[in-house]
């Protein structure tokens, strides 16, 4: 076990937030009742918009291709049931702008039934690797803790770097998240067979799976599944906010830090979502596209959290009514963690591939409260698990320092909320640090135009030149021919007359 | 003493020396601030602010000819603001910025007469003689340049729509002073 370091590393800053994890740590995986429609956004995940394959009125069946990925970053999406699709429309979605995206309406037509051309394989280790990658890209397999990263990516290491480890993560350190406790808790055979088809096409023999503390009955559940496997190792990991970024990660279990800008790769270690796991042992054991989620509802403000098995496309409403729909006093909905998750705009929205949670929170619970002056303690320097300096960032994007921006490694952050939550004066840094994203992001585009626009210009001109020349010698040219035709014409008037006496005869 | 006053006038003398060397070896003829200003415009000499092209305006500009430095409307606020910096003057107001907006044929109007095919300075409208033209809309500056040329008033400015992939996150609304 040479990478992993033998004494657990530490990595700067985090925080501890409280857990309430108890809401729904002890509510077994429950089915979602199918609901009456699905609403199937066709991007879901990181890279290009996947592109419409159905249209208004065909009949599907569970698992079949709703819309195809287009380029190498992109994903596939998939019918979560056999049904019709009532159309190929804008849709509200969960996003931080509340505007809408092309989804597929799909109704249910109540049987569930999966494509019966759709087969599995009993012995996915008789596979070759890339084939494994391609059936996980058929299968529309994104990183499932939230970052949505198509899978076969991560799959795919480049021919220069060796991978020593895969990492497994299954830290769950979001507050109140427990989709993937209660995964490993009743799954975990599922789990481990995953793992071993990645550990295959990755042809790696090392994996650590890293568990909170937190999670005792996650922890006894895995390592009881991974006691006949020689590759695979369960590390129980100290409780710290945000030990489930993957860079934090691969740090704490390793040793090994990420370069700025770099990827686990470069540090010879691949990270995949413990759920991603699962969804990967169904795409080949069983041919099974990703089509559904565990999705933890909770929060205070919900009658009944539950941990339900969605289909994708279910909408937040649905799933909310399920749990016995909200409490007086809820004052908001978010859709993942709520570090790192996103306050919903309105509650018609689908769940998605990376929809982790649905939390209903309370006043108590959520802040939104008024923002005061920096006080300069450096609370959020010291809180950074990236080692930024937060304050300094939101101070650039607030008077619109771009330059000075592109200079702080912003593009660095991780948005994991930590400088935030620490921050007495309640300023809403990670805000701060997404408008500055998009302004940077916004400001290369623009310049990128000009350039276009100047080229562009100038190629013009130079086409307008060239014409204009042409013309002037087409004229030189004229003109020229009429002074040697009046030359030759003024020396035999025969000639001059020859035309006319054509015409004439 | 002596030798620190002899080290640190040599010094002198040779960074004296390096300068003046430099100054006559990099010397630029032209004005500087010309090129400046006009590498801050979009070089697509639409016309728009008056004078005959990008240069033109950033020559009136360096000369002090024109005030108004709010005149390029494809650059908009922030190449205006750019400027003022540049020059080191107070911004000017500048017509309210309604966000991107970019020409627009309609096309069952379109005669086909290619005026604004010629108009357009940075060749962002197709069609031929006879046939209906269009706006390519992601090299459309809105410079505006094809809109008068139009006989029969085809041509309009249209918002471009905001979706998912193009909106951007605003700044925090009730941010007190942060500093």
């Amino acid at each position: 076990m040479g990478i992993v370091a033998s004494v657990l590393k530490k990595f700067h800053g985090g925080v501890h937030p409280t857990g309430h994890k108890e809401l729904s740590e002890h509510c077994a995986i429950e089915p979602m009742p199918m609901p009456k429609r699905l609403v199937i956004p066709l991007h879901q995940h990181l890279g290009a918009p996947s592109e419409p394959v159905v249209a208004a009125g065909d009949k599907v069946f569970k698992g079949d291709l709703l819309g195809k990925a287009v380029g190498f970053v992109s994903a596939a999406v998939h019918a979560s049931t056999s049904g019709t699709v009532v159309s190929v429309e804008e849709h509200a979605v969960g996003h931080p702008s509340g505007l809408t995206m092309l989804c597929v309406v799909l109704e249910p037509d109540g049987e569930d039934k999966w494509n019966p051309q759709i087969k599995g394989v009993a012995d996915p280790l008789s596979l070759d690797p890339a084939t494994i990658r391609d059936q996980i890209k058929a299968a529309g397999i994104v990183g499932l803790g939230g970052a949505t990263f198509p899978s076969f990516i991560k799959l795919t290491p480049p021919r220069d770097k060796v991978i020593d480890l895969l990492l497994i993560n299954a830290v769950e350190c979001e507050p109140y998240l427990t989709c993937d406790a209660r995964l490993m808790e009743e799954r975990s055979q599922q789990v481990v067979e995953g793992v071993r088809i990645m550990l295959h096409a990755l042809q790696t023999r090392e994996c650590i799976i890293g568990i909170e503390a937190n999670k005792p009955k996650a922890i006894a559940a895995m390592e009881k599944a991974v006691a006949g496997e020689a590759s695979m190792r369960v590390i129980s990991l100290p409780v710290m906010y945000p030990q489930g970024s993957e860079k934090q990660l691969i740090e704490v279990v390793t040793g090994r830090q990420v370069p700025s800008k770099g990827l686990p790769v470069d540090v010879g270690v691949i990270v995949h979502n413990v759920a991603t796991a699962a969804a990967v042992r169904d795409a080949i054991q069983s041919g099974h596209p990703l089509v559904a989620r565990i999705v933890t509802v909770t929060g205070r403000g919900i009658n009944r959290p539950a941990n339900l098995e969605v289909l994708l496309g279910t909408l937040v409403d649905d799933c909310v009514s399920h749990c016995g729909g909200l409490k007086t006093g809820t004052c908001k909905v978010v859709m993942g963690g709520p570090m790192m998750g996103l306050a919903l705009h309105r509650t018609d929205v689908p769940v998605v591939k990376g929809t982790s949670g649905i939390l209903a929170l309370t006043q108590d619970e959520s802040s939104g409260k008024q923002e005061h002056p920096c006080i300069r303690c450096g609370q959020c320097v010291q809180s950074c698990p990236m080692q930024l300096v937060p304050c300094t960032m939101a101070w650039f994007a607030k008077t619109d320092q771009i330059d000075q921006l592109s200079s702080v490694d912003l593009f660095d952050c991780v948005e994991c909320g930590s400088c935030a939550y620490v921050c007495p004066s309640n300023i809403p840094l990670v805000h701060y640090f997404r408008y500055g994203k998009l302004s940077v992001q916004a400001r290369e585009r623009e310049n990128k135009k000009m350039e276009l626009t100047r080229q562009r210009s100038q190629v013009r001109e130079e086409r307008l030149a060239r014409e204009k020349e042409e013309k002037e010698r087409k004229k030189e040219e004229m003109k020229a021919k009429m002074a040697a035709k009046k030359a030759s014409g003024s020396g035999s008037p025969g000639a001059k007359t020859d035309p006319v006496a054509k015409e004439a005869g | 003493m002596i030798e620190a006053v002899l080290s640190m006038g040599g010094l002198a003398l040779a960074a004296g020396l390096g300068l003046g060397f430099a100054a006559k070896k990099f010397h630029i003829e032209g004005d500087p601030k010309v090129d400046g200003l006009a590498a801050l415009l979009p070089a697509t000499n639409c016309g728009n602010c008056g004078f005959p092209g990008c240069r033109p305006y950033a020559e009136a500009m360096a000369k002090g000819e024109t005030t108004n430095i709010g005149l390029c409307s494809p650059g908009g606020v922030e190449t205006m603001e750019k400027i003022a910096a540049m020059l080191g003057i107070e911004p000017v107001e500048m017509e309210a910025d309604t966000g991107p907006k970019v020409a627009f044929v309609r096309e069952e109007e379109c005669i086909g007469c290619t005026a604004c095919i010629k108009a357009c300075p940075v060749d962002a409208i197709i069609g031929a003689n006879k046939q209906s033209h269009t706006v390519i809309a992601d090299m459309c500056t809105a410079c505006k340049a094809c809109i008068k040329p139009c006989p029969v008033d085809c041509i309009e400015m249209v918002a471009v729509p905001v979706t998912v992939y193009s909106w951007m996150w605003s700044k925090p609304e009730n941010s007190a002073s942060l500093h």
